[in-house]
């Protein structure tokens, strides 16, 4: 009897759990399927897409409810995905006002000496005008080469759809992970750009010009293909913060290099201190082709951003520049992936970072070598520059060589700002900040001098904005 | 008698609560050059880098006094801009920012407005040449990469460039060849007028050759031991420390 009795409890405790976790799983479950099917439907009605992007979007949803969220990077707990369900969904009555952006934002804008009109569009709030002319001048300019260069809804359903639909998420499919489902689900706005064989784009196609229409920019699209030989300067985004109502920025860019092709791509990401930034990019390059990936990221709460390439053709290249600064309150998780695919296949990974008032800085970087890329060479490294001592970075570098006629190397350096240079710099006169500044300002230099120098000049400002602890 | 640029009262210097400096006193009148001697480590790089204002050392008690001026409580900003100007033992190398650039800050820095940069670029044209620095150095990293002599050479290029009424230098001198210490003579020369001050730390003469030396003052446990004129240098270079008796040099300048 005695025995049977504890069993029965037992029974009833595992009854119990069971409960319990139906209880803690249910709020998830409603939210999750707060973006219904019927709303996605709505999207695809409202911008009047094919079929088979309705469908797609549909096939994303259900992906997006089976893929949990990953539990390898920063905490997303606070991630409000109530916030972004009323967001998608069309017509949104959602819209940020200007006196909602905070005042941070408001006196970076005025330090950066950026125009009250172009402020409010660069907060996500309204359309910038000015911008749309630039941008339809440049789109003029670019045509005469047989450059297409549009808004990609607009090119769902032109002449380009099927060249769309060939390679739309088939770098970053939905199922790679939730938040690529959920953009493979809602996403809306982002750029198209097809340059064709033998075709050099002298002057740098800027996404700047397109991101500041309501909505835009949040879950935008990018899809480049270069065609064999051609070359391109593609530049994402804008140096000044960018304000969103919702938290979550889950973009998605998919960069196609043809044979013998080059294509630069820069970002300067800047988002809000609210903001998640859950951004996928991938790059597939042909053989001898190159991709060169520029990325600065300041901003956002916490930041989880990867470039990937993938070198398909033999002696396909990569070079990878990127820049992270996190401050309070942010946990920036960046890097760069690379696959060797073929033989002869180069990657270069140099990246920076800083992290200040308690700021958390993560590297990290996937090499991977298959068994027939002999030959290739890898040469990744990462300093990092911790501002105090209450901040903090890691590097994570991780390789999976399957080659072994491949040269891998890895250089890292972690360190802070010495306080004889202080001293240095203050005995010629210049403030602490300033001293402090110059010296943040030399440590970027390697990556401000890829930037095109208007960028270099805002990213500078940024950098000695962000010293001063004027924002954030 | 010379107004008095520099005035050091029995300034007490620690670093992590042991004294280094234990009384100096120590006055350089305008147009007046003074040479700093001392065995290893009596404190003289401590001295200067206490009069620029380094963190690292604490004044106990004490004043310094420039043109009258109390800046012991000063930062290091605040007493570059008051005019003194440090050329340092071992120049810090800041990787991104060039010469050039830097330059041109620290000179906005201290004159509180940009200089107008082709005046600017022709002059730091100019006092390179004078200084037989190759002009690419305007453009590379503020001394990374430089050998030691472009290092000295760099920091009398600021001392040219950024016109301080008080120059401390510490062994701008050493790990020198023959003619890069001439060279960095040239500009010391080239610097030195009525109205500014020298007070060079130095181990040997070379440095001095040509230059007009008014006091040499010699720094022996936390304490200016002796204070003479030139004729120090040499019996001192030529006999060691150990030379000076202490009846025969001191006489007290004050």
């Amino acid at each position: 009897m005695k025995d049977f009795k504890q069993e029965k409890t037992r029974v009833d405790q595992a009854d119990r759990t069971i409960y319990d976790v139906k209880d803690r799983l249910d709020p998830a479950f409603l939210t999750d399927s707060g973006i219904t099917a019927e709303i996605v439907n709505q999207i695809s009605k409202e911008k009047n897409e094919p079929e088979w992007m309705r469908l797609f979007r549909l096939k994303s949803l259900n992906t997006y409810k089976e893929i949990p969220l990953p539990s390898w990077g920063p905490s997303l707990d606070e991630l409000n995905m109530d916030q972004i369900v009323t967001y998608v969904r069309p017509k949104s009555t959602m819209k940020a006002k200007w006196s909602d952006v905070p005042d941070d934002i408001k006196q970076t804008f005025e330090r950066l000496g950026i125009p009250k009109a172009e402020q409010k569009s660069l907060a996500g709030v309204g359309a910038q005008y000015d911008s749309e002319v630039v941008y339809h001048n440049v789109r003029a300019e670019v045509a005469s080469k047989g450059v297409v260069y549009t808004d990609i809804e607009s090119a769902l359903t032109g002449p380009y759809s099927e060249m769309i639909r060939k390679h739309f998420m088939k770098l970053v499919p939905p199922s790679d992970h939730k938040f690529a489902a959920l953009h493979g689900a809602v996403w809306s706005g982002g750029s198209f750009v097809y340059v064709p064989a033998g075709v050099t784009v002298d002057i740098p196609l800027q996404s700047y010009f397109r991101l500041n229409a309501p909505g835009a920019g949040q879950f935008e699209h990018t899809l480049i293909i270069v065609e064999e030989g051609a070359y391109l300067h593609f530049i994402e985004g804008c140096s000044a913060p960018r304000y969103y109502v919702a938290n979550l920025h889950a973009g998605c860019v998919e960069l196609y290099v043809g044979k013998n092709a080059r294509l630069r791509y820069s970002t300067i990401e800047n988002w809000s201190k609210n903001m998640y930034n859950l951004n996928t990019k991938r790059a597939s390059v042909e053989e001898g082709g190159t991709v060169e990936w520029i990325s600065g990221s300041f901003g956002s709460h916490i930041s989880y951003l990867y470039p990937m390439s993938i070198l398909k053709g033999k002696k396909a290249r990569m070079e990878f520049t990127g820049i992270t600064f996190a401050g309070e309150g942010q946990n920036l998780d960046t890097g760069a992936k690379v696959l060797h695919a073929a033989p002869d296949t180069t990657s270069h990974i140099s990246t920076k970072s800083i992290s200040r008032d308690g700021g958390n800085s993560t590297f990290r970087s996937l090499v991977t070598v298959t068994e027939n890329a002999k030959g290739s060479k890898s040469a990744v490294s990462c300093e990092s520059l911790m501002l105090d001592s209450i901040s903090r970075s890691d590097t994570i570098p991780v390789m999976d060589i399957s080659c072994n006629q491949a040269d891998i190397g890895h250089e890292a350096k972690i360190g802070r700002i010495s306080e004889s240079a202080i001293f240095y710099l203050m005995s010629r006169g210049l403030s602490e900040d300033d001293a402090r500044a110059l010296i943040v300002g030399g440590f970027a230099e390697p990556i401000a001098k890829e930037l095109p120098l208007e960028y270099a000049v805002e990213m500078n400002n940024l950098i000695h904005l962000e010293m001063k602890g004027s924002i954030g | 008698m010379s107004h008095s640029l520099l005035e050091i009262k029995d300034l007490i210097v620690s670093v992590e609560d042991k004294i280094i400096l234990n009384g100096i006193n120590l006055t350089i009148g305008s147009g007046e050059l003074h040479v700093l001697m001392g065995p290893n480590g009596t404190g003289k790089s401590t001295l200067v880098s206490a009069i620029m204002g380094d963190p690292r050392f604490q004044i106990e008690s004490g004043q310094i006094l420039l043109d009258g001026k109390d800046i012991t409580e000063m930062k290091a900003d605040e007493r570059a801009k008051a005019g003194v100007f440090l050329s340092f033992q071992v120049p810090e190398e800041i990787p991104g920012v060039t010469l050039e650039d830097f330059l041109r800050t620290a000179k906005g820095s201290l004159e509180k407005r940009p200089p107008k940069i082709l005046q600017f670029k022709k002059e730091l044209k100019e006092q390179m040449k004078a200084l037989d620095m190759d002009p690419s150095y305007a453009e590379r990293y503020l001394n990374v990469g430089f050998s030691g002599g472009e290092k000295k050479k760099t920091e009398i290029l600021q001392l040219l460039m950024l016109q301080p009424k008080l120059a401390l230098l510490d062994e701008t001198d050493s790990g020198l060849d023959v003619d890069a210490v001439r060279t960095v003579t040239k500009g010391i020369r080239a610097f030195k007028n009525r109205k500014n001050g020298l007070f060079i730390i130095t181990h040997n003469a070379r440095i001095l050759e040509g230059l007009d030396v008014d006091v040499v003052h010699v720094l022996e446990g936390g304490k200016i031991a002796y204070t003479g004129g030139r004729e120090l240098i040499s019996k001192i270079t030529q006999e060691g420390f150990g030379v000076l008796g202490k009846e025969a040099l001191i006489h007290e300048r004050l």
